[in-house]
């Protein structure tokens, strides 16, 4: 099973690294391969069989492709109810999984990840907490430890600072300290990020914060088949995995599969292929840079769209198949730009890539402010589409 | 009656042991037998435990033993550290062997313990053995730990010893956690989730117990009060030092922590508690005779009259030696050999200790992430080996 995982990755690094030519074909043979070691493990199999889901599909170059993928139709939901999915399923198939945080159980969590939860799977399995973020993320860790795989929600992820602690030291340093007696299987998620008009307490982006964390894996989630997925790759790590979801993008709508597939937690997702100039993005700001895509393509550009995905570790195996081909590199981020994940980006680009690069690496972040309450000041602390069409115009000169 | 008495006044230097000691070998008699408690328990919202304590005269002399040596332990730590062979933080649990004896003799295996970072004896008495103790101590890679946690990071897990935490207060919550997943898994076992009298001011405690309380774990919150907080004195920094009332609405019972007896019967009393009705706090009465770590002389904020006065009056490994006496169960030669035979093996496990290796480098970039993942296996080429040492 892992052999066959393992091929299926170089198989595919084979063709990628080929010569450039139209990524479609690149992407179509890339979900074929990967869906025949997915139909392998198939789903409700049990224990070590699922190992093989694990390297399923992840890259789809548009919409259409992985609902025209799928046997059955699909079925159109919001993101909220695709991570919601995702919990369900994996409370079904394993009985350790279980959901801490505040609001989760009675009343269906403040977003609606959790909605119905509680009756489904009982007060044991879905646990409303006080509002102590550092001890009940430490309870997390602590049941992880003794076998437990806790889903440990933040109302929202800047509440989580008040766990910092547990998440840095215990979460990701006890499997190293113990020298690997203790793995921590536990999922961290919760909504981060620029709303609208929520104040600077409400508006954290602690990406840039977790990253150096030694031991902890992260992830961002951007679509709702990409939620799904990811969510219950998360589950199954058995390493402790922060899942970063968005405030503005629980409603997003998208048509996702109706048999079972995971996410690769290391792997970045090819949104729009092309030849000009290489954009790295995550979360929300995906959408502005597709945004501004559209405007690119009428002034005659062609970039190519990657949705990193896997904050920690960056997935430089597709990234730097993209910068072989476009020699361009921008990178889009709502983190702040001091210490953000496009600085450690930058740098890990520049020690793998330099040969490869024409220009310097342009990266736009969030402004180092405390994100205001006024929206036109709000507005102008993330990056706008405008901004991102400029900035390409600029490298691509 | 009056040779046996002149017998043990022969200094065993002087005298071959073999002729004496034939008359009557050092009890391993299991026949009970009860012993009172020397000062009775004080509880808070619960009826206390009986003073009277069932052991035995092999029970006994298992704790004289298990004593002796991690006080010896101690002892060697601390000339190790003098030596520089170990480096860091070293912080010594001589003064307070009881509540480690006393807790396992009153548990199981199937139990589980976490503690702070004053952890070397914990690590002894739920199972850990010397060499490896020394060699983590050393950072060798025959350490528990590999060498890679050091002496605050201690664990056992196939004993359910989950640590050895460096963070004061950090291991609580990871208690009360483990308490749930007891409780989750319908276990019927309890969680000991020790910390100190410095801990105890620590918010997340509060918060732990609060959610202890609600969700009725099996939590046992043990407050090993040695009196400072490094240097700080209980009454500093504490309002209330009356740490087996700070659950508030959860029980708590306060112990003499350098009785043996007493602690084995606060930790039955607790653990029986614990899975019936939820969290209770216990609070041992203890001492340390180090400073809070060996940095710290441990003389400025008390005096050496103190200490000596502690030693003197309640040392617990005393206090069993003569217990042995006095129901003549062991004499003072034959706990004088054993004394000797405790420290040629832990010369022996030091030595051993010093032979084993320092961790290969390339064991840096183990264990960060479980399956070797992360800076081995991924990189632009998807080929292992993507680290480069400095």
């Amino acid at each position: 099973m892992a052999a066959a995982a393992s091929s299926a990755l170089h198989a595919v690094g084979a063709v990628a690294s080929a010569k450039p030519r139209s990524a479609a074909p690149a992407v179509a043979r890339r979900r074929s391969v990967r869906v025949a070691a997915a139909a392998k493990g198939g789903p409700g199999s049990s224990g070590r069989g699922r190992m093989v889901a694990r390297s399923a599909v992840a890259a789809k170059a548009d919409e259409a492709a992985a609902a025209a993928g799928s046997k059955s139709g699909g079925h159109e939901l919001l993101l909220f109810e695709a991570l919601r999915e995702a919990l369900i399923e994996e409370m079904n198939l394993d009985p350790t999984v279980c959901v801490i945080g505040e609001d989760v159980g009675h009343y269906g969590g403040s977003y609606k990840v959790t909605k119905g939860l509680a009756e489904m799977f009982g007060d044991l399995r879905v646990l409303d907490t006080p509002i102590a973020e550092n001890s009940f993320t430490g309870m997390g860790v602590g049941a992880a430890m003794k076998g437990l795989r806790p889903v440990v929600e933040g109302m929202n992820m800047g509440f989580l600072l008040l766990a910092y602690n547990q998440i840095s030291n215990n979460c990701g340093m006890l499997h190293y300290t113990s020298g690997g007696q203790f793995k921590i299987p536990i999922v961290i998620r919760g909504p981060g990020g620029v709303g609208r008009q929520l104040g600077a307490e409400h508006s954290q982006r602690l990406e840039s914060y977790f990253q150096s964390i030694p031991g902890l894996q992260m992830v961002a989630c951007s679509t709702p088949y990409n939620a799904k997925g990811l969510m219950k790759a998360a589950i199954r790590s058995e390493n402790p995995v922060v899942l970063f979801e968005h405030v503005l993008l629980y409603n997003l709508k998208e048509k996702i599969p109706d048999e079972e597939y995971i996410c690769c937690l290391e792997e970045a997702e090819m949104v729009r292929p092309g030849e000009h100039v290489t954009i790295l993005t995550y979360s929300r700001m995906r959408y502005h840079v597709m945004q501004a895509a559209k405007t690119l393509v009428n002034k005659g550009y062609d970039p190519e769209v990657i949705d990193i995905r896997s904050l920690k570790p960056f997935d430089l195996h597709t990234i730097g198949n993209s910068i072989k081909k476009t020699h361009r590199v921008l990178i889009v981020e709502e983190c702040m730009r001091t210490g953000g994940i496009g600085a450690s980006l930058r740098s890990a680009i520049i020690d793998n890539f330099w040969d490869y690069l024409d220009a310097p690496i342009m990266c736009l972040s969030s402004q180092d402010v405390p994100t205001p309450y006024a929206s036109t000041l709000e507005d102008a602390t993330v990056v706008q589409p405008a901004q991102i069409v400029a900035a390409v115009e600029q490298i691509c000169q | 009656m009056a040779a046996a008495a002149l017998l043990r006044r022969i200094p065993a230097a002087r005298a071959p042991a073999t002729a004496f000691m034939a008359a009557r070998p050092i009890s391993d008699s299991t026949a009970a037998l009860t012993i009172k408690t020397s000062v009775p328990f004080t509880s808070h919202l619960v009826d206390p435990p009986s003073r009277d304590v069932t052991t035995t005269p092999a029970e006994l002399v298992t704790f004289f033993r298990d004593m002796s040596l991690m006080r010896r332990m101690e002892i060697a730590a601390d000339s190790l550290y003098k030596a520089k062979l170990i480096r860091g933080f070293c912080h010594l649990y001589d003064g307070q062997e009881a509540v480690a004896v006393g807790m396992e003799a009153a548990i199981t295996r199937s139990d589980s313990i976490i503690t702070a970072y004053r952890d070397h004896c914990t690590y002894l008495a739920r199972g850990g053995d010397l060499v490896s103790a020394f060699s983590e101590l050393m950072g060798r890679e025959a350490g528990c730990s590999r060498g890679k946690g050091g002496s605050m990071h201690f664990y056992k897990k196939d004993a359910n010893f989950y640590g050895g935490h460096g963070i004061v207060g950090a291991q609580v919550p990871l208690g009360c956690g483990l308490a749930f997943a007891q409780k989750y898994k319908k276990e019927d076992t309890a969680t000991f989730a020790l910390y100190g009298d410095g801990a105890a001011n620590q918010g997340q405690l509060f918060e732990a117990l609060n959610i202890s309380a609600l969700w009725k774990l099996p939590a046992i919150l043990v407050c090993e009060n040695n009196h400072y907080g490094m240097g700080t004195a209980e009454w500093r920094a504490a309002k209330s030092p009356d740490y087996y009332k700070r659950g508030d609405y959860v029980p708590g019972l306060k112990v003499d922590g350098m009785d043996v007896l007493a602690v084995k019967q606060a930790c039955k009393f607790a653990k029986d508690h614990a899975v019936a009705n939820g969290p209770i706090v216990l609070e041992m009465d203890t001492y340390r005779y180090h400073g809070h770590s060996m940095s710290d002389p441990g003389s400025t904020y008390r005096t050496r009259d103190e200490i000596s006065g502690v030693r003197q009056e309640r040392d617990p490994i005393e206090r069993v030696r003569k217990l042995l006496f006095t129901h003549d169960l062991a004499t003072a030669a034959e706990l004088k050999d054993m004394e000797k035979e405790i420290r040629k093996q832990v010369d022996d496990a030091i030595a051993k200790a010093k032979e084993s290796s320092m961790p290969d480098t390339s064991e840096l970039f183990t264990n960060v992430y479980k399956k070797g993942f992360g800076v081995e296996s991924f990189g632009p080429d998807r080929k292992e080996l993507r680290a480069s040492l400095p």
